[in-house]
């Protein structure tokens, strides 16, 4: 009974932890505005599978693509062989669905075993590109410290995970062999039936006993700590990556939105339109982004959603000639400044109220909160005003994320709301306004037919 | 070179098929200007009936929006639909691709829904209805050709094939660059960058462009966008490499090979 109880204990606990982690994702995603869904539905789902499940993007590069595919589909069909720890675990049940599935049970664990196999050699390789390789987009400035670490524990994890899985078939397929009562016949396994009498054939039964549990505990609490550990890291993909790309934009990446809020103005400016007698000039609107309050829920979604593969940076014409602007940067910049407001909010610091706003018992929530920052703090001019607006960053990322929506969101706030920008582009401006081109020239626009 | 202009056509109670969207650079800017003229040539020999706005065509608007001043994109824009408004025509058909991007994806949320087109597409169509034969001169048969995809015609909008079918057109190999089509590089003037000094950084955009470009040993460079061709040729001077190397548009290659 103990084992049984210590499981659902731990299961509980965990359980719970993650659900208020996936929680505070769900809040700080809706910090954003609010998006409208539109465009045609089937080419959403077939994006999800071409994109997401297929990975189309990723194999791009097919060698890491192919590797990266190993690791995610073991990741996925391991999920079978959980399904049973939990049943096990709950019930005290040794592999119940050895003798309700038969044949198509040892394919299945065969299959998980195989995959697992190649997962661990394409994660020794990943581990090692990662650190001995001098692979530019893993080493860039945005890259030192936990960003570096967080993708090597989960490799490390990963290791963990498939060890676990050989531990506990390849004891089994030894004390099954071995005809130890408790131990159902599942039929051989793809790879422990070979692996588990070379590792463990020389043991005892009561050490091949420990090393089963070990390897069923180990599978188990590692799982467990995934769900927990997603949640800090960049590898929240796992999950994200589906709605993200689903709820990604169809149309042309030419294409920048248009401000509709503006649109109203700039017509009665021309004279197309009649002002509105009754519109409230009281408050200043301002314009673009200047916080994670203002740029929609779709780009907090990416930023929780980017991988940190450094693809965009990697494709960045900026970047590669040595500018400061990295894309993988601008979205991990987003996401710390969505993890922080959003940590405030729940802690209801309340010296990040607004003073205008601040009234007794009033709590701190997204319509009240200024911390005095904003993304301007950690995302510089320099790099926003260094992108040519080429989409390259947008085509390279395997999970459809497009950091040039938030570059153009920011510059929007400083053109608009700060009448800021390079100084060099007045020139421009005052020529399109006055002249209506982008030189201010004295000769027609059609003197080049009269020579 | 005589062109007539939509207000001309109009007060003779004419409407062209074709309004050709000239552009700021191609109306202002010298080297664009022989695109221009190469393009209509290519209109005149293929009896196209067609017109431009002169005067009244303004600057889409297309590196405002990407600086980030929206107002006065939308200023920009708002006037040019309503001169639009005031002439029929069937299509508009512009050398310059970032005045294609904003015609196509752009201006419809404004109210401006027209037909456009790059001119890559209406060449190839161009050469696929007959319109236009193409005998190689002696400036392009047996030389070597790379292409460079301008971002907007090239990611922006996807078309990768339309540019190359009307190069194949020129009976010579196109040399890729290590980075094309999808993957293709940046000239380093769009997003208004033309139009501004460069963050500090290793090198130029261009510069970078060019060395792939001369990679690739090709006489010719073909690209579709007069900011690009400025961009290229600026980074192969600087190599000086401009002897060896020339940088053309797709519709003076066409130009100089009609029959
Ligand atoms: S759109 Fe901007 S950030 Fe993205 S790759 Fe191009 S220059 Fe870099
Ligand atoms: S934005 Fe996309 S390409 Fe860039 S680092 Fe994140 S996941 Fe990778």
């Amino acid at each position: 009974m103990l084992p049984q109880i210590i499981f659902a204990l731990v299961t509980f606990v965990a359980f719970w932890y993650a659900y208020k982690q996936y929680n505070r994702i769900w809040k700080n995603i809706h910090l954003g505005k609010e998006i409208k869904v539109t465009g045609d539905k089937s080419q959403r789902w077939k994006n999800v599978v071409l994109i997401a499940l297929g990975q189309k993007k990723m194999f791009k590069k097919w060698i890491p693509g192919l590797f990266h595919f190993f690791i995610y589909s073991a990741f996925i069909i391991t999920q079978i062989e959980l399904v049973e720890i939990f049943v096990d675990g709950f019930l005290g049940t040794h592999r119940p669905f050895a003798a309700i599935f038969g044949g198509l049970y040892t394919f299945a664990i065969s299959l998980i075993e195989v995959l697992s196999l190649l997962a661990f050699v394409a994660t020794l390789i990943f581990l090692s590109r990662r650190n001995l390789l001098k692979i530019p987009r893993f080493h860039k400035p945005e890259m030192k410290g936990w960003p570096k670490l967080d993708g090597n524990i989960i490799l490390y994890l990963e290791l963990a995970l498939v060890i676990g899985i050989f531990m506990m078939n390849g004891a089994d397929t030894v004390l099954q062999s071995r005809g130890v009562e408790h131990y159902t016949q599942t039929g051989s396994f793809a790879v422990t039936s070979w692996l588990g009498p070379a590792l463990f054939g020389g043991l005892s039964d009561g050490a091949l006993m420990f090393v089963e549990r070990t390897g069923w505990w180990m599978h188990f609490l590692v799982v467990l700590g995934f769900l927990n550990y997603l949640p800090i890291s960049k590898h929240l993909h796992v999950f994200l990556a589906f709605p993200n790309v689903f709820y990604g934009r169809l149309t042309p990446k030419g294409e920048i939105d248009n401000m509709d809020e503006v649109t109203t103005e700039v017509k009665i400016m021309l004279g197309l339109e009649e002002p509105d007698p009754n519109a409230d000039m009281s408050d200043l609107p301002e314009f673009g982004a200047k916080d994670i309050f203002d740029l929609t829920e779709l780009n907090l979604l990416n930023a929780y959603t980017c991988t940190e593969c450094g693809r965009c940076t990697e494709a960045c014409p900026a970047n590669i000639t040595g500018k400061k602007l990295s894309p993988r940067k601008i979205m991990m910049d987003v996401r710390d400044r969505m993890e922080l407001v959003g940590k405030n909010i729940t802690d209801n610091k309340t010296d990040c109220i607004a003073a205008a706003k601040k009234t007794d018992g009033v709590v701190l929530s997204k319509e009240n909160y200024d911390d005095g920052k904003s993304l301007f703090d950690s995302i510089t001019k320099e790099e926003l005003f260094a992108c040519t607006t080429c989409n390259a960053c947008v085509e390279a990322c395997p999970v459809s994320i497009s950091p040039l929506d938030i570059i153009v969101q920011l510059r929007r706030y400083d053109l608009l709301t700060n009448s800021a920008g390079p100084s060099d582009w007045m020139p421009m401006f005052n020529a399109i306004e006055n002249a209506g081109a982008v030189w201010q020239l004295s000769t027609d626009r059609d003197a080049w037919t009269k020579d | 070179m005589e062109v007539k202009t939509m207000a001309q056509l109009a007060a003779e109670g004419k409407s062209p098929e074709i309004l050709f969207w000239v552009g700021c650079a191609g109306s202002f800017d010298a080297r664009a200007i022989k695109v221009t003229k190469a393009f209509v040539k290519i209109l005149n020999t293929a009896k196209i009936d067609f017109a431009i706005l002169g005067n009244e065509e303004r600057c889409t608007g297309d590196p405002a929006r990407r600086a980030g001043n929206e107002f006065l994109f939308q200023m920009s824009a708002m006037m040019n639909i309503e001169t639009l408004k005031n002439y029929t025509f069937k299509r508009i058909v512009t050398t310059c691709p970032h005045c294609f991007n904003t015609f196509k994806n752009e201006y419809p949320a404004l109210g401006g829904e027209f037909k456009i087109m790059h001119h890559s597409q209406y060449l190839e169509e161009l050469i696929k209805t007959g319109k236009i034969r193409i005998t190689p001169d002696g400036t392009i048969k047996g030389k070597k050709i790379t292409y460079h995809d301008s971002c907007y015609i090239g990611r922006g909008n996807d078309i990768y094939e339309a540019p190359r079918s009307v190069l194949l057109e020129l009976n010579t190999d196109i040399i890729e660059m290590k980075r094309c089509k999808s993957d293709g590089l940046c000239c380093g003037a769009g997003g208004a960058q033309m139009f501004k000094e460069d963050e500090p950084g290793d090198k130029r955009i261009n510069t970078e462009r060019a060395e792939e470009a001369l990679a690739t040993k090709a006489d010719i460079v073909a690209a579709n966008c007069p900011f690009c061709i400025t961009m290229i040729e600026d980074g192969i001077k600087e190599k000086n490499a401009q002897d060896k190397v020339t940088v053309l548009d797709l519709a003076e290659l066409i130009a100089a090979g009609l029959d």
